[in-house]
């Protein structure tokens, strides 16, 4: 366990760095920084003095180790934008985010588990095939569409929602369940499955031999083990949540970190585009590390 | 049941292939052509709609309809193209992997942990800003990040393959590297990629709806349907049908995507879940 333990972590560790690596060469080549902060009328004195100030003038690796020995400390430079920290920029919008993910993540276990719960339970049927329908069509459907529509339906047409913005609880319904869209149909496959699998097991024929009711097999006996891969998927699905978050802000006018990084790419931030950047990627590694380490807690013969 | 989701997908699938090579001619006007005293026409069945302009006109007047034949153009180009790219990167890296397998194996399964690890819109939003906005640059730029799904199925397949009789056969029989992977592992994989070729052109033809969207995608006036809802989006408060239009339309070519590849793999037995 130890050595599996071990050998992910150094393989997580790995991937940050590529990623670190291929984000530091995106900005380099994105053409000469100097000369997009000096603005397009300086002279060449002066876009040599920005260059040497920023060390733009020193050799790549030494600009990279310098670059990564910083990004390690948290330090990103200052935002062009705001002339602000890159660190405090995305703290202050972080928050925002990481609450609509986690409700997000909520919103699609409680609607994506009991649906499929049910789909395998009336196997075959026309439940089981309107619960593939929900999946079907929850993967066919644009995110920013989708979010639109609702706002049209719930904000303008019944008044029921705020239309943007999370002054109150209420603003916080629609990007969430926007941003369960995400995860809701891989999850409710992978109950269904799971239960499918379970409910044939002999495990679950011995608890029926046993006379136990229904729902205590159904609850205690088959799903416990079809829910294994359903919590490792979900850590996996709160990455993909969070990258959803760039459409979702946008749609909804809420200023977290996804919105921050479509504002800062239309302006040319790349300080901050490129620190968003690896905290997405940092933060997906980190929650697939999370969810192979479930998996192999659970599962034995994943650690081989 | 599954055999009509089949048809049903294959049937919308087909449908807007016909549209998209067919555009021109089935157009019914200029998609480009301006007439701001006719803008927001509303479409037929709405009171004010026409039959001049079944599904009424955008706010500069151009008639809808024909935009939207014209997206459909658009958004299959964009599906196929980046397909073929991303197929052609991620089948070479997975069946690499699978048929090599140790050191190989390991690289190619770290590459696909790298990619994986990068979020996609992000980067997409970043190069597409970079480079310039262009349908080609969209369709490179998704092509060159969607191919994950690619690699993983192909390397999974090819180690299946790799250990049956008939490929013994063949080194038994002194066929070369090349031929053993080109003539005997890809043809035996192929429906296992093709199945898994529906799935990534669904998702890029939402990925470059959603760029276009952000004001990162295809360039106006090309009328890409994310592009179309975008646009409509500053009026969707008065005009709802001018988001509702290319949205439906999107949904429905991507829920036809889905269908024939759902319908694909139990056809063709090609398991594709991890």
């Amino acid at each position: 366990m130890i050595r599996f333990i071990v050998r992910s972590l150094l393989l997580a560790m790995l991937v940050c760095l590529t990623v670190l690596i291929v984000s530091f060469a995106l900005t380099r080549l994105s053409g000469n920084l100097a000369i997009n902060l000096a603005g397009p009328d300086a002279s060449a004195a002066s876009i040599a003095k920005i260059q040497h100030e920023l060390g733009l003038d020193r050799p790549l690796p030494v600009q990279f180790a310098a670059w990564a020995d910083r990004a390690l400390h948290g330090d990103f430079g200052n935002s062009y934008l705001y002339h602000q920290s890159v660190s405090s920029l995305i703290a202050s919008h972080l928050k925002v985010t990481l609450q609509l993910g986690a409700i997000a993540i909520g919103m699609a276990i409680i609607i994506a588990v009991p649906l499929g719960i049910l789909a395998a339970l009336h196997e075959g049927t026309w439940i089981d095939t309107a619960c593939g329908l929900v999946a079907l069509i929850g993967q066919a459907v644009p995110s920013f569409w989708l979010g639109l529509m609702l706002i049209l339906w719930f904000g303008i047409d019944l008044r029921w929602l705020p239309i943007a913005g999370l002054a109150t609880w209420k603003g916080y319904i629609l990007p969430s369940f926007v941003l369960s869209f995400v995860a809701i149909p891989v999850m409710l496959r992978l109950t269904r499955g799971g239960m499918v699998d379970a409910l044939r097991a002999d495990y679950v024929r011995t608890a029926r031999a046993k006379g136990l009711s229904r729902a205590s097999i159904v609850l205690k006996h088959a799903f416990r083990n079809a829910a294994m891969p359903v919590v490792a998927v979900s850590a996996v699905q709160l990455g993909f949540i969070l990258g959803g978050s760039v459409v979702t802000e946008v749609v909804f006018n809420v200023r977290g970190v996804g919105y921050l990084a479509w504002e800062s790419i239309g302006k040319g931030d790349f300080p901050v585009v490129q620190a968003v950047v690896l905290l997405f990627a940092v933060t997906f590694v980190g929650l697939t590390f999370l969810a192979d380490l479930i998996g192999a807690m659970l599962d034995p013969r994943v650690r081989g | 049941m599954r055999r009509a989701a089949l048809s049903l997908g294959a049937a919308i699938v087909a449908f807007a292939a016909i549209l998209a090579i067919f555009a021109p001619l089935l157009m019914p006007h200029d998609p480009f052509a301006q007439d701001l005293t006719h803008r927001y026409t509303p479409p037929f069945w709405l009171p004010g709609g026409s039959s001049a302009h079944w599904l009424g006109t955008d706010g500069l007047g151009r008639d809808y309809l024909s935009r939207l034949i014209l997206g459909a153009r658009i958004s299959m180009l964009i599906g196929v193209s980046t397909v073929i790219l991303s197929g052609i990167i991620g089948t070479t890296l997975g069946v690499l992997g699978g048929y090599f397998g140790g050191r190989t194996d390991a690289v190619v399964m770290f590459i696909i942990s790298c990619r994986l690890a990068i979020p996609v819109i992000l980067v997409a939003l970043t190069t597409v800003f970079m480079v310039g906005s262009g349908l080609w640059v969209v369709v490179l730029t998704i092509g060159l990040l969607l191919w994950e799904r690619f690699a993983i199925v192909a390397r999974a397949a090819t180690r299946q393959v790799s250990g049956l009789d008939y490929i013994a056969a063949a080194w038994a029989a002194g066929c070369s590297r090349t031929r053993v992977i080109l003539g005997e592992i890809l043809p035996n994989i192929a429906h296992h990629l093709l199945v898994i070729a529906t799935i990534d052109m669904a998702i890029a033809i939402l990925l470059e709806a959603a760029l276009s969207f952000l004001g990162l995608g295809v360039p106006p006036p090309l009328p890409s349907w994310g592009l179309m809802i975008s646009e409509g989006k500053d009026y969707m408060f008065f005009k709802p049908w001018v988001i509702e239009i290319p949205g439906i339309a999107l949904l429905i070519l991507v829920l036809g995507i889905n269908l024939l590849g759902d319908g694909l793999r139990d056809r063709l037995g090609a398991r594709t879940e991890q």
